[in-house]
């Protein structure tokens, strides 16, 4: 009964899963998409700012800002090379060894989360940048970096939830395969953001000497 | 039904995910590298652009698996997501004009 049901030819070519994946994967993507045009029309709104500011403040000294930055993206990279981990041992279907590479994901994401923060309270305290003001005189600076750093950083945080969510129901014997990979295509989304922040926004504000 | 698993995932191994990130942390040290040198700005621009793009595009099709889904996943998702990224550049014209309109300068 049941193989004959699955062999049950289509009608057409491709009609019956046209992109030969399980909805939630198709619905993940369909999200990433989505938020991908939120972050780009962030960077946009953050370069024409720029452009229209020919005094726009280059705050990040090369050290230890922009090296402090460069740590926070080793973490995010590595996290994303750990959660790869995480989906190939799942498909193994070592539930053991998912759970571990997901909390080391985590960890790496944990890393990016406090380095962020304390950057940003740095700036807030030390160098007296708000999003409506700064000591440079270009307040649209801190309104556009704390909104596009801002929202990742919300991405990242609940990743991290997300992750624990996942992960603990991996260890206790509940999710496919198929939910580390939604997962992880989500965190790998959150790793490519920021491929794109770290240079826009922190490289081409580096101060050196 | 480990062959079955097998034969659902194919492509990527653990060496090539590993070859994937040393490819992704060499470019993130040129990029440093690009800031501490102070190129110019515009030159700077293309290139950070540029190795941002190829990165990217690393991710989605190793990490992100996309490079081994249906090619129709890839058609469906991504033309409409570049076409529309590209079309917001259409204010860039304004946002050079802006600091020439002001006044002293």
């Amino acid at each position: 009964m049941s193989s004959q049901s699955s062999v049950a030819p289509s009608l057409w070519e491709g009609g019956r899963s046209p992109y030969a994946t399980n909805s939630k994967k198709f619905g993940m993507w369909l999200f990433i998409i989505s938020d991908s045009l939120t972050f780009s029309t962030m960077l946009f709104a953050y370069t024409y700012s720029r452009v229209t500011n020919p005094d726009w403040p280059k705050p990040f000294d090369f050290s230890p800002a922009i090296i402090f930055s460069t740590v926070m993206t080793f973490c995010l990279l590595s996290s994303s090379l750990t959660m790869v981990m995480a989906v190939h041992a799942m498909n193994h279907g070592n539930r053991k060894a998912t759970v571990r590479w997901i909390l080391a994901t985590m960890v790496g994401g944990a890393a990016f989360v406090v380095l962020h923060t304390s950057e940003w309270l740095k700036l807030i305290n030390v160098e007296g940048v708000t999003p409506f003001k700064n000591p440079w005189g270009v307040p649209l600076f801190g309104g556009t970096f704390f909104a596009l750093t801002g929202l990742h950083m919300t991405h990242v945080i609940c990743g991290l939830i997300y992750l624990a969510i996942v992960a603990t129901g991996i260890a206790r014997g509940k999710f496919k395969a198929e939910d580390v990979e939604v997962s992880g295509l989500y965190w790998h989304f959150v790793d490519l953001v920021w491929m794109f922040i770290f240079p826009l926004v922190y490289l081409m504000s580096a101060r050196v000497g | 039904m480990s062959e079955h698993i097998e034969e659902i995932h194919v492509g990527g191994t653990t060496g090539t995910f590993a070859k994937v990130w040393i490819a992704l942390l060499a470019m993130t040290g040129v990029e440093v590298l690009l800031a501490y040198e102070q190129v110019p700005t515009m030159i700077m621009l293309t290139a950070l652009l540029g190795l941002s793009i190829v990165k990217a595009a690393l991710i989605i099709a190793y990490f992100m698996h996309l490079k081994f889904e249906k090619l129709s996943l890839f058609l469906t998702l991504f033309p409409m997501l570049i076409f529309c990224i590209i079309l917001m550049l259409v204010f860039l014209g304004d946002a050079t004009r802006i600091p020439h309109m002001r006044p002293g300068f």
